[in-house]
């Protein structure tokens, strides 16, 4: 009798408690949901809702100021017509161009990494300056470019023409130097981001591998290579792989620098893609080169993925 | 020892001479917005201006036919709500995805961060009705809600949070705290350094974004100090003084910014691995 009783208390007592763990697991849930709601509210509405509209879009015929009677599907259209348009396919290749910034850049930032960890005074003082042009706008470094790139009076051909190069090249007026222009202030932008993670990556390394190595014998290059460059490897593929992404993205600079110009030697998916969608209004086609863009993104970041597997040491 | 401290400084000194091509083209726009208009271009440079015309030019722009001032006041409204609002939202879908268990976490995460791989461009013009249906084209309040909806601040808040032991939150439930009291009495100031980081980033991000104000602000009293100093520059054609004086005028709230904050955005940077 009483056994039974205390076996009911008992079970009682257990119910009891999984119901107010069951209670507390479901204020938790409403909880959770709540945390994230407006972050999952904009999410939502502002990218979500638009890639999936910005798909439908990309297989009609459409101007966005006609409102949605002048829409028309159109099928595959666009997409065929962006295999067939000149000037998409430029803009595609001086993207593909574009890519060899990241590597240039991280070689340079991995160098002056290495240089600021091992032996310099003023670390944070070098710090400061090689990101200085990370944080400033696009808008003020496109406009300062424009000018020290200036073709006649600009202080670079100046500088070329006081030692001796007697026709320096007219940088972002001439359809052969616009790219490569626009690319060093590229580099010049990005180099201290680099720098900086590539730094947090080194004072990852433990010491006592490097005192081993000395330990052996190594030199300090035989240590850089087979020491840093590896253990720095989730680092330059992580700098790799935003960076490349990163390089489809410019936008700013080139729209204040060149608007793509000249003759379309700057020209860029993205511009291209603004271009079609602001300035000649055809939404449908902008919206295809949108979602073109977008897989090509994927496409890169899949390929960097299944590559990192050969290369990268966890 | 004697040696090791000659090598640090040759390579000192080799980093400096590197540091001088970061710096000069900055000291150079600094130079050229303090010269008159013709002692500009000359050639060899004058890093120290002959003639101090720094007044005339400053006012030229600060009082000059484009509203300057305006563009200033408009950038500082939007940057300033963006960054509080996008503290706010990132902070606590941060703490949702670390410290909250529910069902579903993982996939609505998962969701989010995918969202990050979409480029900006390719959602341009969808963005562009949709904001014309819902009266947020050409208004401040548009911006700032493109500026909040950051991934990269949940990313990056959430990483801090994750290292934030589950036994203090624990306790704090035992105790009778629910995650909201938690939220705001021990999580935040946890996290505080990283909040920091997060809101010197998003102020710097937000300051300089010159895409967003172009597509979705089209009257000028609006206009932000990006496409001010567009429109400035496309006003005064080929006065580089004015220009660089404008450019000048532009980058140097978020110098000071950085300077004061520099700690914070180098390290943020370099533990949160996040870029704009």
């Amino acid at each position: 009798m009483e056994q039974t009783t205390r076996n009911g208390l008992n079970q009682r007592a257990k119910t009891g408690k999984a119901l107010r763990i069951r209670k507390q697991g479901f204020y938790d849930m409403i909880n959770g949901y709540l945390f994230i709601l407006p972050m999952l509210l904009l999410t939502m509405t502002l990218v979500v809702i638009p890639i999936i509209l910005s798909g439908l879009i990309s297989f009609t015929e459409w101007n966005f100021i006609a409102g949605l009677e002048g829409l028309n599907f159109i099928g595959f259209e666009n997409y065929n017509n962006l295999l067939h348009d000149e000037g998409f396919h430029r803009a595609l290749r001086n993207n593909v161009i574009m890519i060899a910034v990241v590597p240039v850049s991280m070689l340079f930032a991995l160098v002056l990494a290495a240089l600021i960890n091992q032996a310099t005074y003023f670390k944070d003082f070098f710090k400061v300056i090689y990101f200085m042009p990370f944080i400033s706008s696009f808008v003020a470094i496109a406009l300062l470019w424009r000018v020290l790139f200036h073709p006649n009076s600009g202080p670079i051909n100046g500088f070329l023409r006081g030692i001796g190069i007697e026709n320096p090249p007219l940088w972002l007026a001439d359809p052969q130097f616009a790219l490569i222009a626009v690319m060093i202030i590229m580099v010049w932008t990005s180099l201290g981001f680099n720098m900086v993670i590539y730094l947090a990556g080194l004072q990852g390394i433990p010491k006592d591998i490097y005192e081993a190595a000395d330990v052996d014998g190594a030199s300090p290059m035989r240590q850089f290579f087979t020491i840093t460059l590896p253990m720095l490897s989730p680092t330059t593929f992580f700098l790799l792989i935003t960076g490349v992404v990163g390089s489809f993205k410019v936008f700013d600079l080139i729209m204040v620098l060149t608007s793509g110009g000249p003759a379309g030697s700057t020209s860029v998916i993205v511009y291209y893609l603004y271009e079609a969608a602001f300035v000649n209004l055809q939404s449908g086609y902008a919206s295809a080169m949108g979602i073109v863009l977008l897989l090509l993104i994927l496409f890169v970041t899949l390929i960097q993925w299944v590559g990192q597997k050969k290369w990268v040491n966890y | 020892m004697q040696s090791v401290s000659a090598s640090r400084l040759i390579v000192t000194a080799l980093m400096g001479i590197v540091g001088i091509f970061f710096i000069l083209p900055f000291i150079w726009m600094l130079s050229a917005s303090f010269k008159p208009e013709l002692e500009v271009m000359t050639y060899p440079i004058q890093w120290i201006p002959k003639t101090w015309y720094m007044i005339e030019n400053y006012t030229q722009v600060w009082s000059g036919a484009v509203p300057f001032t305006l563009y200033y006041l408009n950038s500082i409204k939007v940057t300033l709500m963006a960054t509080a609002l996008s503290l706010i939202i990132s902070a606590m879908a941060a703490y949702g995805f670390s410290k909250v268990i529910f069902k579903g976490r993982e996939a609505m995460f998962i969701l989010v961060l995918a969202t990050y791989m979409i480029p900006s461009q390719a959602i341009l013009v969808p963005q562009f009705m949709m904001f014309r249906w819902l009266g947020l084209f050409d208004s401040h309040f548009g911006l700032v809600l493109l500026a909040a909806s950051g991934v990269l601040g949940t990313f990056l808040l959430r990483q801090f949070f994750m290292s934030v032991h589950n036994e203090i939150i624990e306790s704090a439930r035992i105790d009778g705290a629910n995650h909201w009291i938690i939220f705001f009495r021990i999580g935040l100031p946890l996290v505080k350094p990283a909040l920091a980081t997060y809101m010197i980033l998003r102020f710097i991000w937000t300051w300089n974004d010159y895409q967003n104000p172009l597509i979705f602000l089209r009257s000028e009293a609006l206009f932000t100090l990006q496409l001010g100093i567009r429109k400035f520059a496309d006003f005064n054609g080929e006065f580089y003084s004015l220009m660089m004086a404008g450019a000048v005028s532009a980058i140097l709230p978020l110098l000071i910014i950085f300077i004061v904050g520099q700690k914070q955005v180098i390290e943020g940077v370099a533990s949160g691995s996040v870029k704009g």
